[in-house]
């Protein structure tokens, strides 16, 4: 007699590094014409949240893309910088997600989402001061405990500052990755977005920032207003191409931290398949001519 | 020791992101501490904005009868009213449909309120877990003297939802952007909703049968539920239903109860 076994519903398979490649988001509008081009190089990132039902078509969705290419898992309401205990009910569902999906990459945000009972749909800003480190390093700590491995946190795009905050945006994130041992998502628009909102170069939140943890990027499109006193406001609003100047940073970057796996991000106003794929694509040019130039580097350094 | 008294920012942030009359909190700040302002008016925006769209993907066929701008000026109210209490957006919405039924502006529309309860009982059946439905052959292994005390297994996704008005006919026409041609509003309609697999299907359930499918799915003996069924429709046929709910994959298992 052969022993029957029991065929797993998704393959499991290590999720091992990816390296300096280019992926989008998926959505599910662009199964058909994925599914059409068959395994290709890149990875698709996943807004959690949209495959926490219990079934039906968005888990088959998600398999046929988890079939032939590396996923990236991407929470958007964990509330981790909520001063509230995490919603265990919602760790779990992440927990099953990771396990049934295998990502290669893990994320959420330095934001919160939910305050008492009321979920407001939003990555919500925090002060950043002693206190509100030790709270984010405690959810972040509990994160990592129930996934059994390391989250990368992402730096978020902010329209205004708290009076209370006594440290920098790069200094607590620093911070975060030195008590928890996280990694670090790099959402190379925030950064953009920000910086311009609240009047300071770019640059000098990328000197401060700690790169040898990013272990993901991500470029996105923003939309364009003013504040009260006609200062430019940036709305970090994944609805349209990234913006010149965040190419230009993901250039510098790349060149500092060398290629890591990129994402871009289009989350509204959705265009068709082949808009997104080109954005990858000139992602994946900038990407390459990093790791030709780590290659060289290498040599010199042989 | 972590400062408790430090991590109010979230109670003084969080009030006024859904009351328009509230100032920006004083504890935000634009550029050079210059009040927040408009600034905190993004975060204002995203979540309202947010939250009807949230709402709009639920309802589209609310939003097709009533128009954009009403339907939008209605979740708006509901947002406000009644934000979400899961971070699952999919399961937002429960309380819409009441919400609707007891809107002032809507009482000329009397049966949006049941299209409302058929859009959300379809999301509900679209994320439901997987299971097979029951075979048709399952039944006729059954002997004909047992079969009035056959119970039936809902499936996960299987639902239904009464109406007083042609609200499965008027869902049907305003789920996509075809022209819709003119409905009796007036006769009475009662949706099945189901998702043998991936698709979610609504049927228009024959005179007794909702209350027939009701029955079974609370559990209820075959023999019991069709006196229900007789008592609601003299025009009540078992064998038409019976065949109807298994073919629309109302349920996963039979199994025969204690009172045989």
């Amino acid at each position: 007699m052969i022993p029957a076994t029991k065929p797993a519903t998704v393959p499991i398979r290590f999720s091992l590094p990816i390296g300096g490649v280019a992926g989008t988001s998926f959505k599910p509008e662009h199964l058909p014409a994925i599914l059409e081009a068959g395994s290709q190089a890149g990875f698709f990132e996943v807004h959690a949240e949209n495959y926490m039902g219990a079934g039906g078509a968005p888990h088959r969705a998600l398999e046929a893309i988890r079939r032939d290419h590396p996923l990236s898992l991407h929470g958007v309401c964990m509330s981790i910088g909520g001063p509230q205990p995490l919603d265990r009910t919602h760790l779990a569902r992440f927990r099953s997600l990771v396990a049934r999906y295998q990502p290669a990459l893990v994320s959420e945000h330095l934001a919160w989402s939910t305050h008492e009972t009321s979920f407001f749909n939003d990555l919500l800003p925090l002060p950043y001061t002693e206190a509100t480190l030790a709270c984010v390093c405690d959810h972040i700590d509990e994160v990592q405990e129930v996934i059994h491995r390391p989250l990368l946190l992402e730096n978020p795009s902010t329209y205004v500052t708290f009076r209370e905050s006594t440290m920098s945006e790069t200094d607590f994130i620093r911070a975060i990755t030195k008590r928890t041992g996280c990694g670090l998502l790099l959402d190379i628009n925030n950064l953009f977005v920000s910086a311009t909102n609240h009047g300071y170069p770019a640059l000098d939140y990328l000197a401060d920032f700690p790169l040898a943890h990013v272990e993901e990027i991500h470029l996105a499109g923003h939309a364009e207003q003013t504040d009260d006193d006609g200062n430019r406001l940036l709305i970090d609003s994944h609805d349209g191409p990234v913006a010149d100047a965040v190419w230009q940073l993901f250039e510098i970057i790349v060149g500092q931290r060398g290629p890591v796996p990129t994402l871009v991000e289009w989350d509204s106003r959705i265009p068709e398949w082949p808009v997104l794929l080109a954005e990858a694509a000139a992602a994946q040019a900038i990407l390459d001519r990093g790791q030709t130039a780590s290659a060289a580097e290498d040599r010199r350094a042989a | 020791m972590r400062p408790e008294a430090d991590l109010g920012f979230a109670a003084l942030f969080a009030p006024s992101l859904l009351d328009p009359a509230r100032d920006a909190p004083s504890t935000v700040a634009g550029r050079n501490g210059a009040p927040a302002g408009r600034r905190y008016d993004v975060y204002r925006n995203n979540v309202t904005v947010s939250l009807i769209e949230a709402l709009v993907a639920i309802y589209p066929a609310v939003q097709r009868i009533t128009g954009t701008d009403f339907f939008r000026a209605m979740a708006r109210f509901h947002v406000r009213n009644t934000p979400p209490s899961s971070p699952l957006l999919f399961d937002y919405g429960r309380d819409f449909p009441e919400f609707v039924a007891n809107y002032a502006h809507a009482q000329n529309i009397p049966w949006l309120a049941d299209v409302a309860r058929i859009e959300r009982a379809w999301l509900d059946a679209y994320h439901a877990a997987d299971e097979v439905p029951l075979a048709p052959v399952r039944l006729s292994a059954i002997a004909t003297e047992r079969l009035g005390d056959l119970v039936f297994a809902p499936h996960p996704a299987a639902r239904i939802v009464r109406s007083q008005y042609a609200a499965v006919t008027i869902f049907a026409a305003h789920r996509d952007s075809a022209p819709v041609a003119r409905i009796d509003a007036s006769t009475p309609e009662d949706a099945l909703i189901t998702r043998p697999e991936f698709d979610v299907v609504v049927r228009h359930l024959p005179p007794g049968g909702a209350v027939f499918a009701a029955s079974l799915m609370s559990g209820q003996p075959l023999g019991a539920a069709a006196a229900a069924a007789l008592e609601a429709s003299a025009e009540f046929d078992i064998a038409t239903n019976i065949a109807g709910l298994i073919e629309a994959g109302a349920f996963t298992s039979i199994a025969l109860g204690d009172a045989g």
